[in-house]
């Protein structure tokens, strides 16, 4: 068994003067007091990678310069599927009795750090380096062509798409540490730059920094207890020329294991956080994980489903594309707000129930898929 | 060996060609150059020039760059090829091009590099 037993973030947005180690070790702070640990307690570390501040070693430059002395580290790195990747090996270290209390953090200056010309650039690789890279991609324009194939098949419009992108604003607003306060409205998407068609501007999330970390424990350290119930991993590609149809895609083979290793069905879970670095990523993701039918996910959005009141609340502190996009740190702060959720800790955003949370996580262009479930435990 | 299996110029070494691979042992396609067969793991799989004749799978046109000399050419279309042969590519495209589009290579100019560029095949 393994528990969630602290959790720590930033917000997001612009933290002038910070380093990457410097968000990591902000983050990794409010973990541990969060999880009524002292430092010296943690003996394992994980830790992503900043496009910033590249290392070969990055876990024994952060545990250093935080000041540790782990038994275990070193860096992950599945793009966008980092956090929940470590979340996972962290389960499965603390079980298998390599450590007890594996800290696990990500954190980035990648707003201020560098150009946004240079995040593009330096994203853009996660293409092939011969036959797509010279193309000019970006990682919107790899997301594009996804989002083109999938609107064909499903019948899925770029309205559709911008309901995605207005919930997750509508989120944002009600968390004091979201990247963006203004709220936005399907017009406003449409009318939005364009980046890749057929994603404008607020289909993408934006470039950040921050830093998010969390404690994974053998046992609970406080009364209620987030338990991780099982996760599994599918990687299908890295490049999105090479990457199978769309109904052969990673998310729907983790989400399979994943249900099959932790006994949960669908139909259990009560607040579900998944990866939304585009509009069309968490179209899709929902889709594929079941959590709406094909071609059906915006019509839930409009109905209520994935708010803080409907049935389905949805990554209530607004997501990649509204609380902001650290890297790493980023899909790790819907686990901390899952954990709030869970612990009854979310304030305004609390919803009624979130008694079992899925999570999901995708690296790369859809290559890299974690999915997670989480239970409450009292 | 026949010889075939040797390495063949193509667009991504400057030549106006597109080139993929065909495995001799299982008959699997691929587009990546390797010296094995993904699929079956078999060595030298042999080097075939493509008709460049194909359909359009996925297009996005990109309107914001990230650099100087790829920003020169905005707005561009980059497009996924199903390719004739049966492998799929990436590669630009006309900016009118759809989903479904029967399409035929050319080879352009981008950003200092030789890129292969679809249009729509004249009927």
């Amino acid at each position: 068994m393994s528990f969630i037993t602290g959790v720590g973030l930033t917000a997001y947005g612009k933290h002038e003067g910070s380093s990457s180690l410097d968000l990591m070790s902000k983050a990794a702070e409010l973990a541990i007091a969060d999880a009524g640990l002292k430092r010296s307690e943690i003996d394992g570390v994980l830790c992503g990678y900043s496009t910033v501040a590249p290392h070969i070693m990055l876990a024994t430059v952060f545990a250093e310069h935080f000041g540790i002395r782990p038994t275990y580290a070193h860096a992950v790195q599945v793009g966008g599927a980092t956090g929940l990747a470590m979340t996972m090996l962290a389960h499965h270290l603390v079980e298998a009795g390599v450590a007890r209390h594996v800290l696990v953090v990500g954190g980035e200056n990648r707003l201020t750090g560098q150009s946004r010309d240079a995040s593009i650039l330096a994203l853009a690789q996660v293409g092939h380096p011969d036959y797509e890279v010279p193309l000019g991609p970006t990682i919107p324009a790899y997301y594009g062509l996804v989002a083109s194939r999938y609107m064909h098949e499903y019948g899925v419009t770029e309205e559709d798409l911008a309901e995605f992108a207005v919930l997750m604003r509508a989120h944002a607003l009600t968390h004091p540490g979201a990247q963006f306060h203004d709220p936005i409205t399907v017009a406003d998407v449409m009318a939005s730059k364009p980046v890749a068609l057929p994603l404008k501007l607020l289909d993408c999330c934006p470039v950040s920094d921050g830093g998010a970390a969390f404690v994974v424990s053998r046992e609970a350290t406080s009364e209620t207890g987030v338990r991780v119930l099982g996760c599994a991993q599918a990687h299908t590609h890295q490049h999105v020329t090479a990457a199978p149809r769309l109904s052969e895609l990673g998310a729907e083979i983790a989400i399979a294991r994943a249900k099959a290793v932790s006994g949960v069905a669908i139909p259990d879970v009560r607040y579900a956080a998944v990866y939304d670095s585009f509009t069309i990523t968490l179209a899709m993701l929902l889709e594929d994980l079941g959590l709406a039918g094909r071609g059906e996910a915006a019509a839930r959005v409009r109905s209520g489903h994935f708010s803080r009141d409907g049935a389905m609340p949805l990554n209530t502190h607004g997501g990649l594309l509204s609380y902001g996009h650290c890297g790493v740190g980023g899909a790790m702060a819907h686990l901390v707000e899952t954990h709030l959720q869970m612990t009854g800790r979310a304030g305004n955003r609390q919803v009624r129930d979130a008694s079992i949370a899925l999570l999901h996580g995708d690296g790369g262009v859809l290559s890299s898929h974690v999915s997670m479930f989480l239970e409450q435990v009292r | 060996m026949s010889g075939s299996n040797h390495a063949l110029a193509d667009w991504t070494t400057g030549a106006e060609a597109i080139v993929y691979q065909s495995c001799t042992a299982c008959g699997s396609l691929q587009y990546f150059r390797r010296r094995f067969c993904a699929a079956c793991g078999a060595p030298d799989p042999e080097e075939k020039r493509a008709s460049g004749a194909g359909t359009v799978y996925a297009t996005s046109q990109v309107c914001r760059a990230a650099t100087p000399e790829t920003r020169a050419h905005i707005p561009y279309n980059i497009v996924l090829v199903d390719a004739a042969e049966g492998f799929r590519m990436m590669a630009h495209g006309d900016n009118d091009l759809s989903i479904g589009d029967q399409v035929t290579a050319r080879f352009a100019q981008f950003a200092g590099r030789l890129v292969p560029h679809f249009e729509k095949v004249k009927s």
